[in-house]
């Protein structure tokens, strides 16, 4: 360690500061997206949610194809060829969740959000970034999961042609590729609430109440009420959009997902106001 | 250039500073001085726009902090509380803010290497002690080539040789024409860094002045007299304005005299004297008496201060 000698004349001796150095927001989001890597729980996570997506799909399609041909004709009525693809959505949306919330809460534990605000001070620019890099970075992930759930499950499934969909036949693509933009913008809403929470723990029970809890609880409400409610909850209007069939009590597919991007805009805008409003 | 004025900041009931107005100039270093919780860190945050004042302004190289479209370029700080990611490399988390401004890797390599963690820079930072944490902030806080740089108590944690790093680092900075502005609870660290002082107490300023007209208005002048007829000694030189107290049998100690005076009197009456040393209160004392109030109403208080900041996040 060279640590001894005047702190002026070792610094002139540095590369220099750049001539064109400011913040801009493209900078901010390659700033984001090294912390986003930097971290182990951001591997740990996608890999999450990879394996929940594609396994629980496999498991749920062998399952599924082994017990088949001892299935009563109305059990076999009963199974949607399309749930089973997209079981692991139900689980890898946890993971995707809690890594949004890590994005950011784990700044605020670590107290590394003051560097992160010292640096851009107008702040906004920050939760841009953030939720467009790992809004990126949830998409590239997200897609090729559920593709490849999608051909794994229907290989597997591939004895009973009455199970069988194909990709190309009305609303399946929609619904493979709409589980994809699901999970994103599930990551996004979290990106969202964890910034209006900066707790850890309060912003993962709030998501977890929000797409687990609450959607079952609407039972105990009057039926009038639930019907009317229900659909627009964030889980159920978001995944409207990966389901191929509709009844009276869900929404129309891309209506119900963009209801869902309505809940993930507006948690990221009280996030902005609240971001900007309150003491770092 | 650093400019406060009027700047006021409450939590809830509390009022962490308390109409602040002052001035941190380049080419000196300011110290900052206050006892703990007297509204040093809150000062510092309100200048880097991570609070928001409760009224009053502060402005750095004449622009509110946020205004700068490159905010590390006016201003590198190293605050107080930790900042930094536990889970992310030394190198990444430098690297990260770095990219913030578009500075590129080699600068950011190079201060890691200046600061003296170059053996470290790849492990993640919850591994390292106070010291190296320290380190690493300040490098952080070089990252822009700041106008101005801004450090919450620098020395906290680091060993001899880093303490001695960081004093002619700070110097040399205020060489360079930055301006340089370091907190402190200590006053015997600043009389060797500081050349400007501005003392706080409970979020008020108590004094505003270079550090030797500091010294001279705190210090309380004391002679110290040892005398085989003390009680006689006391006795000759007792009168409003003049303090004797007692050390031990024999030995005296006189304030409100010059050491000059005492040894006339005492030859006037005939009493002999074994010992005269003119004693110069220490900047430790100085301070304490500056700020003994203010201590004082901390730790009564720290309990319902703790209360009221608790209520109001």
């Amino acid at each position: 360690m060279s640590t001894d000698a005047a702190g002026g004349t070792q610094l002139a001796q540095l590369s220099a500061f750049p001539a064109n150095g400011r913040v801009t927001q493209v900078r901010v989001a390659r700033s984001e997206w090294r912390k986003l890597w930097s971290v182990r729980s951001t591997r740990y996570s996608l890999l999450a949610l990879i394996a929940l997506t594609i396994g629980i799909a496999a498991i749920a399609a062998a399952v599924v194809a082994a017990r088949y041909p001892q299935m009563s004709p109305r059990a076999r009525a009963n199974i949607d060829p399309m749930k089973v693809t997209l079981a692991g959505v139900q689980l890898g949306q946890l993971a995707i969740g809690v890594l949004g919330v890590l994005v950011i809460t784990a700044e605020y534990s670590t107290g590394m959000i003051r560097a992160s605000l010292g640096a851009v001070p107008k702040r906004l620019p920050v939760l841009w970034a953030k939720a467009g890099v790992f809004g990126l970075v949830a998409l590239v992930v997200s897609i090729p999961s559920v593709v490849i759930a999608f051909f794994l499950a229907q290989s597997l499934l591939s004895s009973h042609p009455q199970l069988h969909l194909a990709f190309g036949a009305p609303g399946v693509a929609r619904a493979v590729i709409g589980a994809g933009l699901y999970l994103t913008v599930v990551g996004l809403m979290s990106v969202g609430i964890g910034t209006i929470l900066r707790s850890t723990a309060g912003a993962i029970a709030t998501f977890v109440a929000l797409m687990f809890v609450i959607p079952p609880l609407m039972n105990i409400l009057p039926t009038s009420w639930n019907d009317t409610a229900s659909p627009y909850l964030p889980s159920n209007a978001g995944q409207a959009v990966m389901s191929l069939t509709h009844g009276a009590n869900t929404l129309a597919p891309w209506t119900g997902f963009g209801v869902f991007c309505a809940w993930a805009a507006a948690a990221l805008a009280i996030g902005a106001v609240v971001l900007i409003r309150r003491d770092a | 250039m650093i400019e406060a004025e009027d700047l006021t900041k409450r939590y809830g009931a509390k009022t962490a500073v308390d109409s602040v107005s002052f001035t941190v100039k380049p080419g000196v270093v300011t110290g900052f001085l206050g006892p703990n919780g007297a509204g040093k860190s809150t000062t510092i945050r309100l200048i880097l726009g991570l609070d928001a004042p409760s009224r009053g302004s502060v402005t750095v190289n004449g622009k509110p902090y946020r205004d700068h479209p490159a905010p590390l370029h006016e201003v590198g700080a190293l605050l107080e509380a930790r900042a930094v990611h536990t889970g992310r490399s030394a190198y990444n988390h430098l690297l990260a803010l770095a990219e913030t401004h578009g500075i590129g890797k080699q600068r950011v390599k190079e201060l890691i290497d200046l600061v003296g963690l170059r053996e470290v820079s790849r492990k993640r930072v919850g591994q390292f002690s106070l010291g190296m944490g320290q380190r690493l902030g300040i490098a952080a806080a070089l990252l822009g080539d700041p106008q101005a740089l801004i450090l919450d108590e620098p020395v906290n944690g680091l060993d001899p040789e880093g303490v001695h790093w960081i004093r002619n680092l700070l110097k040399g900075l205020a060489a360079d024409g930055r301006t340089v502005f370091v907190s402190s609870h200590l006053m015997s660290e600043m009389a060797l860094t500081a050349t400007h002082l501005i003392v706080i107490g409970r979020g008020r300023i108590i004094a505003d002045m270079p550090m030797d007209q500091f010294i001279r208005a705190a210090s309380k002048r004391v002679v110290r007299v040892r005398s085989p007829e003390g009680a006689q000694l006391r006795e000759a030189l007792l009168a409003p304005e003049i303090e004797v107290i007692d050390i031990e049998p024999g030995l005296l100690e006189v304030s409100g005299l010059t050491a000059a005076q005492i040894g006339t009197a005492a030859a006037e009456r005939g009493i002999v004297l074994h010992e005269l040393t003119p004693k110069e209160a220490s900047l430790e004392e100085a301070f304490m008496e500056l700020t003994r109030e203010d201590v004082e109403f901390s730790a009564r208080n720290e309990q319902a201060e703790r209360d009221a900041l608790g209520a109001s996040r």
